[in-house]
């Protein structure tokens, strides 16, 4: 197989992002803010910040904004919201219980828009994070609230988040994507980022995670949207990681030719270490694969993260080192995919094999979990078959250990099939957090800031 | 294996809050309770109360073991407890919940002392809870409720 994507640098779109069809219609603020900063060979650095009181959300809001580095805002949304119980939001709020995110649909778009006065202006974008498989209230709310940026995915905003059966899901989603694309009729263009590059954040193999992204990604197309991101979450080995991106881009130049697309990269979404030196040390290998892998954009983790929700200081202290270690990283020369690229090859047969099943994806996504053609690890979904296992490597490389009915081809060695222990699932669950925290340890410095200092 | 309890083999309904989507947590805590020898339902991630209310009225288990960690867990365990302890028949069996159950990562006394009053059995905060947890499911009986 030849390889035709060539991964430029991170200032230029892979493929060249048409304007929009009308004339009248333009970028909206944040697939306009990444273009730019991609122009000018910027990564964007974002975090995962959501809190439930608006004084404090805008506080947070207005440091990312202020944070030396180049950075779009996050709403990030609490559990009650998500999961469609507003009683439980309103008692909370009452009882003054702590949320773990911004109430968007209780506060309201009028409340939300005073929240962000001033903010938003002068071109600082904000995006909506949720996690709902039921999201037409919060597109609405954060639509009449002036956002034109959120999150999510039929596949990847329910297995992970809910047991609402997929069949809704992708109905709810089809649904709020078409009313997202409605922004158009005043002239902005809205974007959408899938999830499904994160799943249940950890040992999900990177093939299946690309296939996801890019199968969310023409759901998305087919419901509307002409700005898009497909997410790929840092897994547990760096060079594995580096050709997932290959292959995403590599893959999304191939089906994506006209419309505006950019990868981001979720810095590690598992266990997280329990030292601040640890979780700085891996969120620095995030930035260095979201630059060497040609990323647009990153999203962060805090050095709280194995704890508790972080604060406005330490969400700002991750986008700042993240942003100093992208600075001294250099991009390395790889073009394209290996020819050779196993990540490629069984990314390109998934999305290949559920494109078969309809026409529709939405359908097609459906039919292919009823089939166990997708099938995620460790899901519990009802919904998902729940037959995928997968293991690490001596080095530290995630793989499959049980495929179940994916159309992906058994290794030379067949695959294993013995199920983990607790004890060997929590090792597995912990080996990236551990290694990192010893790693640390041992070297006493934070050899990653240090570089992205030197400049 | 503790070989004073080894033949005891409990049912256990190993369930998480409403809002509360994180299911690694329920895979683990299912896999060491059957390692223990014991037989376990899970019921998955964002299990509604009434859904655990009726699996409880239906297969009546040993022990109800909720898992919590979105930062929900004080909250939605408060209403949870309230509704199955309202239940005649479910007054007696043991309840506990673990996990992190605010948002602010330290242990929250004054949640804990809320969730014993309002009828769980026990409550395990992030950290050193696996242990006592486990010596705690030792001590029960088979059969309880
Ligand atoms: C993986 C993960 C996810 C995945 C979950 C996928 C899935 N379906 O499971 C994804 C990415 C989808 C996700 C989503 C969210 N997450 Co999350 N997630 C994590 C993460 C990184 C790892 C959790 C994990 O897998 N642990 C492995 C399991 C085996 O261990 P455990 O869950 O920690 O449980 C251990 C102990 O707590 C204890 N334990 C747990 N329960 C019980 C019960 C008993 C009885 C006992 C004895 C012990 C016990 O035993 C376990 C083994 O040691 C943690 C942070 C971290 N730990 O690094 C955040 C974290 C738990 N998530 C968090 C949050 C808030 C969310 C979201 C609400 C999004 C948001 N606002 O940021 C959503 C959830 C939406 C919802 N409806 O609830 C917060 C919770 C904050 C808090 N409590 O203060 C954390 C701590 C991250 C953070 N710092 O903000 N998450």
């Amino acid at each position: 197989m030849r390889c035709t994507v060539t991964v430029t640098e991170p200032g230029s779109a892979p493929v060249a992002a048409p304007p929009p069809s009308a004339p009248s219609v333009r970028y909206g603020a944040f697939a306009n803010f990444i273009s730019m900063a991609r122009a000018a060979g910027e990564l964007v650095v974002q975090p995962r910040m959501g809190m439930c009181d608006p004084k404090q959300m805008r506080a947070g809001l207005l440091a990312t904004k202020l944070a030396r580095a180049t950075t779009v805002g996050t709403i990030t949304l609490d559990s009650f919201t998500r999961t469609g119980d507003l009683a439980a939001v309103r008692s909370a709020l009452r009882d003054g219980v702590d949320l773990n995110g911004y109430p968007i649909v209780t506060y309201g778009p009028e409340r939300t828009r005073e929240m962000l006065r001033g903010i938003c202006e002068e071109g600082f974008p904000v995006q909506i994070r949720h996690g709902s498989p039921a999201p037409k209230d919060i597109v609405a709310t954060l639509m009449r609230a002036g956002i034109d940026a959120t999150e999510g995915g039929p596949v990847s905003y329910c297995l992970p988040y809910s047991r609402t059966p997929l069949r809704e899901s992708v109905l709810n989603w089809a649904r709020s994507a078409e009313m997202l694309s409605e922004f158009r009729g005043v002239g902005v263009e809205p974007h959408l980022e899938t999830f499904g590059g994160c799943m249940l954040g950890q040992l999900c193999p990177p093939s299946l995670l690309v296939a996801l992204s890019v199968l969310e990604g023409m759901f998305f197309h087919q419901h509307g949207l002409r700005s898009i991101s497909l997410s790929y979450a840092q897994q547990t080995h760096a060079g594995q990681d580096q050709e997932a991106l290959l292959a995403m881009h590599r893959l999304a130049g191939e089906l994506f030719t006209d419309i505006d697309w950019h990868v981001v990269v979720y810095t590690y979404m598992g266990v997280y270490p329990n030292t601040e030196r640890g979780a700085l040390r891996l969120l620095g290998e995030a930035a260095e694969l979201a630059v060497r892998g040609g990323a647009a954009r990153l999203i962060v983790k805090t050095a709280a993260e194995a704890h508790r929700i972080p604060t406005i200081a330490e969400n700002v202290q991750a986008l700042e080192y993240a942003a100093n270690v992208a600075t001294g990283t250099e991009r390395s020369d790889i073009i394209g995919t290996p020819p050779e690229s196993e990540i490629y090859r069984q990314a390109s047969d998934l999305v290949h094999a559920v494109r078969e099943l309809h026409a529709d994806i939405g359908v097609a996504l459906r039919m292919a979990f009823d089939r166990g053609y997708l099938d995620v690890p460790y899901c519990l979904h009802p919904d998902n078959a729940g037959r995928a296992r997968t293991k690490l490597t001596e080095d530290g490389r995630l793989v499959w250990s049980r495929v179940g009915a994916m159309p992906i081809k058994p290794p030379r060695s067949g695959w294993a099939t013995t199920e983990l222990g607790s004890a060997e699932l929590l090792a597995a669950l912990s080996y990236v957090a551990r290694r990192c925290d010893e790693e640390a340890a041992q070297l006493g410095t934070l050899p990653a800031a240090e570089r992205g200092q030197v400049e | 294996m503790n070989s004073t309890n080894s033949t005891r083999v409990l049912r256990v309904l190993v369930t998480t809050v409403a809002s509360d989507s994180h299911s690694w947590n329920l895979v683990y805590l299912q896999l060491m309770l059957e390692e223990m020898g014991h037989i376990v339902d899970n019921l998955g991630p964002c299990a509604p109360v009434d859904e655990m209310i009726a699996r409880c009225l239906e297969s009546r288990p040993d022990l109800v073991v909720v898992s919590s960690v979105n930062g929900h867990g004080y909250a939605d365990g408060m209403r949870l407890i309230s509704t199955l302890r309202s239940h005649r028949d479910l007054r007696g069996i043991p309840v506990v919940i673990g996990g992190k159950l605010g948002i602010h990562g330290t242990e929250n006394q004054d949640h804990t002392d809320r969730l014993l009053l309002a009828g769980f059995d026990a409550v395990f905060s992030d950290g050193g809870g696996l242990r006592s947890f486990e010596s705690f499911v030792r001590q029960l009986p088979a059969g309880a409720a």
